[in-house]
């Protein structure tokens, strides 16, 4: 990839914790990705129309509050729906482990739990970008 | 302080002495581990602290006694040989009715005190069926859609004997009036209700995020409280200005003590400006802060903020009533602390956070349990957490006498110095207009963010240890028995919310709801009464926000990255 991979960091749902999603931001940020922060409360419809209109090839969500088995799924079910396939969605927060194989096989590819470093995220991009 | 001059020359040429051959013999073979020591501000720690560090020092103006300003060693006399603090764990999920268990429990295990957990729905104003309260109905706390909820809530546990704590901030207002009106079914007088509610949304705005209305409303249901309160409900304290989350967000605890008095100031000048003595309302007055990990600098850092808001109080102020100038303090243990990894570990490093908070003075303290990195706490580890506080009170001496800790050559200098550059901090914040104004402009934001970016740089470089994590690591298994919130929840409350719809008169809800409507655009009229008589309709809390949304409109967050 000759451009910059371009990053969505997004916080679905009511959950207002957002040290994680802004230092992972600000650490892509550093590692030469573009990144758009999209707030706190946005819902999945939100989170999807913002990825396709900033063209990302990322959607980054984190959860902290425990609707991550709700929320999650309904944003790689929308991307799908408007026919976008080639966007790698990873999520984050409190999510507890029992939880991520039903989340890998709704199509968030990876799941970052408490105590990752941001370097293993940005390799992790690097190296599983669909397009 | 005690050394007169020639004394000092003394200790001063001695301390020479021993750093150029004691220590430094010491050091040619075994150098130190680090080429600096920083708290967590980034404070540089001494080797060693002596007399040279207090020189300027006076007892009488720094510390003073236990109840009389400036409060630095303690805002009662007695402090815990006449009262432990209140053991109040931040308890709530699913319905009222599993909460309501768990308190019984917690009660029964000898907690001292009630504190409530909201679901974030009921934080920021949704009935459980809105959508936007998918998924997350019950999930971080307990659901309250109306005051038949809070009935539950609160069954059996009587309301005259127990003080009870809400963390509720947008939307206090309406809980208030809820516990108000569950209390009058029970017989029990408002002017008998002991209490806090947390009711400091400056804090939402920067760290925390369950604001509901943008801040001019907010400030003015915020001061329609402290004013109702001080005549209806003098036992209850109208709001917890509060440092945690600020600190959770990332802060250090410079920035933790100054960003809360300069939130604190906020609320003083806007209850001033709408017309109340500053005497009126600022002895119901709380703060709310984190018990961090380093222990040392933690006990400095609530003495320092003690003194420093009591001066703040008097010279700025012109408080007159000592109790206007007492910070009172509830504290939670660090839960940015907490690791997912070898979850037993966090026990220990509670029991170090719980010694911080004890040391350092707290009014009420809640203990984190130890799996709360993977989520809400078990009965089990719940109870290991108030244990801790148990086993501090009880076993370790440290709450028989006052302020142990002062007069340590490194906890004096180190107090003088965090209130030194907090104070720096609130000069900046009043320079950008306030702290109202400093938000809006996003300086506390980035303030915060940078210190987490550090943080995590230094976590990851290795400079910072946090052991299990990225040192001491083992192959982790799965935690397998950690609590999980019933699906069914969500369910439920909706089911009770069409059934509650269906039984309440909902000609008198929309007739209060209409006279709240009216009351709200006129800024000069307090919302407690009218927000207590829709209340008690059964009008539901997404009801009456939503009237509240109506009039006030809603704060629209500006991104600071």
């Amino acid at each position: 990839m000759d451009r910059p991979i371009r990053v969505l960091v997004a916080k679905p749902g009511l959950d207002g914790h957002d040290r994680g999603a802004k230092v992972i931001a600000r650490a892509l940020r550093d590692a030469g990705m573009e990144v758009i922060y999209t707030g706190l409360r946005q819902t999945p419809e939100q989170i999807v129309q913002t990825a396709i209109q900033e063209d990302v090839d990322v959607v980054a969500l984190s959860i902290l509050s425990g609707a991550h088995n709700h929320l999650f799924p309904k944003v790689v079910n929308l991307l799908r729906e408007e026919g976008v396939d080639d966007v790698l969605v990873i999520g984050g927060g409190v999510i507890p482990e029992e939880d991520i194989p039903g989340l890998k096989e709704a199509g968030i590819e990876e799941i970052f739990t408490p105590g990752t470093s941001t370097k293993d995220v940005v390799e992790y991009i690097k190296n599983h970008l669909k397009r | 302080m005690v050394f007169d001059e020639n004394k000092l020359d003394g200790i001063k040429e001695s301390l020479k002495e021993w750093e150029d051959s004691t220590v430094s013999k010491a050091i040619s073979k075994f150098p130190e581990r680090k080429e600096t020591f920083k708290t967590n501000s980034d404070i540089e720690i001494n080797r060693l602290y002596t007399p040279l560090e207090l020189q300027e020092w006076d007892y009488d103006e720094k510390l003073g006694f236990p109840g009389q300003y400036p409060f630095t060693r303690g805002v009662q006399p007695t402090m815990y040989r006449g009262r432990l603090w209140t053991m109040r764990q931040y308890a709530g999920f699913g319905t009222a009715v599993e909460s309501n268990k768990r308190y019984k429990y917690l009660l029964e295990q000898g907690q001292t005190g009630l504190s409530v957990a909201f679901d974030l729905p009921t934080q920021i104003g949704y009935d459980s069926d809105h959508p936007l309260s998918e998924g997350e109905v019950g999930k971080v706390g307990v659901a309250i859609d109306s005051l038949k909820d809070m009935e539950i809530l609160f069954d059996g546990i009587p309301l005259d004997k127990v003080s009870t704590s809400m963390t509720i901030n947008a939307p206090a207002s309406v809980l208030l009036a809820m516990y108000i009106a569950v209390a009058e079914k029970q017989g029990v007088s408002k002017d008998k209700l002991r209490g806090t509610i947390q009711n400091d949304i400056l804090k939402e705005y920067i760290a925390r995020g369950t604001y509901i209305f943008p801040p001019k409303a907010s400030m003015r249901l915020i001061t329609n409280i402290f004013e109702y309160c001080s005549k209806e409900v003098p036992k209850w304290n109208t709001i917890s200005i509060s440092g945690y989350h600020i600190r959770e967000a990332g802060a250090t605890a410079v920035q933790e003590v100054a960003f809360t008095l300069a939130d604190g100031i906020a609320y003083v000048e806007a209850a001033i400006e709408a017309g109340l003595d500053v005497d009126d309302f600022a002895p119901r007055l709380s703060f709310f802060f984190n018990a961090h990990n380093n222990l040392l600098e933690e006990v400095a850092k609530f003495r320092a903020a003690r003194r420093l808001w009591a001066k703040i109080m008097k010279e700025r102020f012109k408080a007159k009533n000592e109790k206007s100038m007492m910070l009172k303090f509830h504290t939670q243990t660090a839960g940015s602390t907490l690791t997912a990894q070898q979850p037993d570990n966090n026990i220990v490093r509670v029991a170090i956070q719980t010694l911080a908070a004890v040391l350092g003075g707290t009014q009420s303290l809640h203990t984190n349990s130890r799996d709360e990195a993977l989520a809400l706490p078990t009965e089990e580890s719940v109870r290991i957490a108030l244990r801790t506080q148990q086993i501090v009170a009880y076993e370790s001496g440290v709450a028989d006498t006052i302020d142990p800790l002062a007069g340590s050559y490194y906890i004096e200098s180190l107090t003088d110095r965090i209130e030194k550059e907090a104070m720096e901090y609130i000069k900046k914040i009043d320079e950008l207009g306030g702290a109202a104004s400093a938000i809006e402009k996003g300086y506390i934001q980035k303030e915060i963010q940078d210190s987490a970016y550090k943080y995590q740089m230094e976590v990851e470089s290795g400079e910072k240890i946090v052991v299990g994590v990225n040192k001491f690591q083992i192959e982790e298994k799965t935690h397998k028995d950690i609590l999980r919130v019933d699906p069914e929840v969500e369910r439920v409350q909706r089911e009770n919310l069409v059934k509650l719809r269906k039984e309440r008169n909902n000609e008198e809800v929309n007739n209060k709801l209409e006279a709240l409507r009216q009351a709200a655009k006129d800024s000069s009229v307090n919302l407690m009464p009218y927000i207590l008589d829709s209340v008690k309709t059964y009008a539901t809390l997404g009801e009456i926000c939503d009237v509240l949304r109506e009039v006030f409109g809603e704060y629209e967050q500006s991104i600071i990255l």
